[in-house]
């Protein structure tokens, strides 16, 4: 650790004597020890208002002799005076000599208590109910509720069904008032739009009259909310939680690279949230980011591979042996190959070896900069430009090559993952070309006009790595298999690399980020599963 | 007014009013007056603002809710949760003349139910009607002279059963006093 030096702190959690850094919130000096304390209002990242009153614990303070010393016993530890009254955990920070039991009598009474009060009200909404399976307070009901009702009064109305935002409906008798969603428009969105209306028995959560949950990060309210009372309209009533499939991977719609989790089921795509990376996005991401998934499972994708002038069905190894043997003998200065900076470390490299098997300058990625927001959208549009600037392949000659092409110096293009009408040439000129190689998942304005039409894989169906914008290496994986005869892009770019440059010993991909790691010495000693969950900064 | 919207808001009805065109000059340096008391922290002035704006103008419109909060630095929001929170400041325009019966124990004790009741009939409202607060005015007659509502102890519990009408403290009333009370007032 470097800068200031943290002071530590003497506590007993459970009986035990444990250090922790002065300042630290209770309730995380208790979990660090493995102690696991109920929460719904506490959220690491956001302020504790302590309103929900769930993290109850029984503190103890160093005995004090009359001159403010502490009362040391046998072991020489402070003795402890217990206090008769529980307190909250999560705005509660630690100081020297302090004790806490997490697990008492009073301790599982209280959270009783809490249980019947939060439920007084709640509606029996579970069957039909987009959180359950996830729901806090239905997994506390399991653990600390009582099983039983002892309300005989009819339950409080509240709104349901409440429109609040451009993705996210409201249902006001499953909030339980946490705050939760309130801080964090507050405090990470800076958009202080949701409060607690009518506060009293008819607390409300609502947005002020005339002004909707719209920020770019709404999302994360969704996430954050312990219970149902904030949904997503993407994913409403989509599908149960349980049967979903989880798959750690990150987020390739800018060059931040948050991090994500896939869920997924029966090989279909049904939510995208944020994973928490601290070096990256925090526990957030954008709501542009996480719906922008549903083009994996378009009409658009493309499923067989095509050669012109062949019917379809048109096997693979007909269509690489195809674009092969057209590239084979080609002359350099007539033949460009434009890729993406949207492709992962491994297929960038192998484009670089595709490339040099033909013995090709002309090749460029296509950079994407935009308006980024400052905070989780990037200004660079590629998730991978630092990966494709690392390999060499971030030329600068796009233009230069679009310009070859439209002159018909340049015959032959080979265009992986990209749309060469979003480079800068013209339909008329793909379509006067001697040559053209497309590889890509979706069907865009080069398609219809290759000679050879490669099917790959999108970001969920495969494994692979990227460097996001501030040059940290990351991992994607695989949540889903890629459609119809569409194959991975490295197998593709390795098989055709085959052909024209005899074969290369690749078969994994972990190979291939082997064979990369060996040529690029910022990579050096690394491998894919070295990378880790959480990437590594290079 | 949607539904649900109307749900929201407890019934009250939708106005469009802009008090803050009516602002005068005076009324903005009672403000900075009012702010300069908390200089620490200007978000400590809600309180005094909302009660001043409510005295001068009768109620707070959406323009007031919004220049108080952009007068503090706040978002509008912060203002409306308040606002909802105490049943004395309303969104909404009131009757002229507020009558509050006090219901707590000692008062409750004495008949101020009856009284409230009477208060009710004496004016031509609902008895059963109940005033919820959330930023809603007291029930009030449709001529606008009359709102009637409980409130909670006014500290006068010698002499229950007791109103406030207007800014007066009417003590030891007893339903039957209640017609020439009212007569009195119109
Ligand atoms: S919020 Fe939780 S407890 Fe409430 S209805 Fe939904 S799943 Fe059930
Ligand atoms: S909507 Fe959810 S996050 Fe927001 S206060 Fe209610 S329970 Fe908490
Ligand atoms: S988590 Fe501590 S009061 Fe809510
Ligand atoms: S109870 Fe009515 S004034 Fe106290």
């Amino acid at each position: 650790m470097s800068g200031t030096a943290v002071t530590m702190v003497n506590v007993q959690v459970d009986g035990e004597w444990k250090q922790f850094p002065k300042g630290m919130r209770l309730i995380e000096a208790c979990m660090q020890s493995g102690k696991f304390i109920p929460h719904y209002c506490y959220h690491p990242k956001l302020s504790s208002p302590g309103n929900c009153r769930m993290c109850l614990v029984e503190l103890g303070m160093p005995k004090m002799t009359p001159d403010r010393k502490s009362v040391l016993g046998e072991d020489g530890r402070p003795e402890l005076s217990w206090s008769p009254r529980p307190v909250i955990s999560c705005a509660t920070e630690v100081s020297e000599g302090m004790g806490v039991r997490t697990s008492s009598p009073l301790v599982e009474e209280c959270r009783n208590g809490v249980m019947e009060f939060l439920l007084i009200n709640h509606p029996l909404d579970c069957p039909i109910c987009d959180k359950a399976g996830e729901c806090r307070l239905q997994e506390f009901s399991v653990e600390f509720g009582k099983g039983e009702s002892r309300l005989l009064e009819e339950k409080v109305k509240k709104p349901k069904r409440v429109d609040i935002g451009e993705r996210i409906v409201l249902d006001d008798e499953r909030c339980i008032m946490c705050s939760r969603c309130i801080r964090f428009m507050q405090e990470i969105a800076k958009d202080d739009v949701l409060g607690f209306l009518n506060r009293g028995s008819h607390t409300t959560l609502a947005v002020y009259p005339g002004k909707r949950l719209d920020s770019n990060y709404s999302l994360n309210t969704v996430d954050i909310c312990p219970v149902g009372a904030l949904t997503s309209k993407d994913f409403r009533f989509k599908m149960r939680v349980w049967f979903l499939k989880e798959t750690k991977s990150i987020d390739v719609t800018c060059g931040t690279g948050s991090n994500i989790v896939i869920s997924s089921r029966e090989n279909i795509v049904r939510r995208i949230t944020p994973r928490e990376n601290d070096a990256v996005n925090s526990c957030w991401m954008p709501d542009s980011h996480r719906l922008n998934f549903h083009y994996l499972h378009s009409d658009d994708r493309l499923k067989e591979p095509a050669v012109r002038g062949l019917e379809s069905p048109v096997a693979w190894k007909t269509a690489l042996a195809t674009a092969a043997e057209k590239l084979r003998g080609s002359r350099p200065e007539e033949t460009a190959v434009i890729a993406s900076a949207r492709m992962t470390l491994e297929e960038l490299f192998l484009v670089r070896r595709l490339a040099a098997a033909l013995g090709v300058r002309n090749v460029d990625i296509l950079p994407r900069p935009q308006k980024g927001d400052g905070f989780l959208v990037s200004d660079d549009g590629n998730p991978n430009t630092s990966g494709a600037k690392l390999l060499g392949l971030a030329t600068g000659r796009l233009p230069e090559i679009a310009q070859a092409i439209e002159a018909g110096r340049v015959t032959k293009l080979v265009v992986l993952g990209e749309d060469a009408a979003d480079c800068g040439i013209s339909e008329t000129a793909l379509k006067s070309l001697d040559l053209l190689v497309a590889m890509g998942f979706l069907a865009n304005k080069t398609t219809p006009h290759a000679t050879v039409v490669l099917p790959s894989s999108a970001w969920a169906e495969k494994r692979g790595s990227m460097i996001n914008v501030k040059g940290r290496l990351q991992r994607l994986n695989q949540a889903i298999q890629p459609p119809g005869q569409a194959r991975d892009d490295w197998e593709i770019l390795r098989d055709l690399i085959a052909l024209l440059a005899g074969t290369n010993g690749l078969h994994s991909i972990e190979e291939v980020f082997r064979q990369v790691a060996a040529e690029t010495p910022a990579l050096q000693g690394l491998t894919l599963s070295r990378i880790g969950d959480l990437g590594i900064q290079l | 007014m949607r539904r649900e919207e109307k749900q929201r808001n407890h019934g009250m009805t939708e106005m469009k009013t802009r008090q803050v065109e009516q602002m005068t000059p005076e009324f903005e340096a009672d403000v900075e007056e009012l702010i300069s008391h908390y200089p620490v922290s200007k978000r400590s002035a809600s309180l005094p603002l909302l009660h001043h704006w409510q005295n001068h103008f009768g109620f707070v419109d959406d323009t007031g809710i919004e220049w108080i909060a952009a007068k503090l630095d706040l978002t509008p929001i912060n203002i409306l949760e308040l606002l909802t929170f105490y049943p004395w400041f309303r969104r909404e325009a009131a009757g002229k003349t507020i009558i509050r019966v006090c219901r707590t124990l000692a008062c409750a004790m004495a008949g101020s139910y009856d009284v409230k009741e009477k208060f009710c009939e004496a004016v031509g409202l609902d008895p059963h009607v109940e005033h919820h607060g959330f930023g809603s005015a007291p029930p009030t007659t449709p001529d606008g002279k009359f709102s009637v509502e409980f409130v909670e102890c006014l500290a006068c519990c010698g002499s229950a059963p007791v109103a406030l009408i207007g800014d007066d403290l009417v003590e030891n009333i007893k339903p039957s006093d209640v017609p020439a009370i009212v007569k009195n007032l119109k």
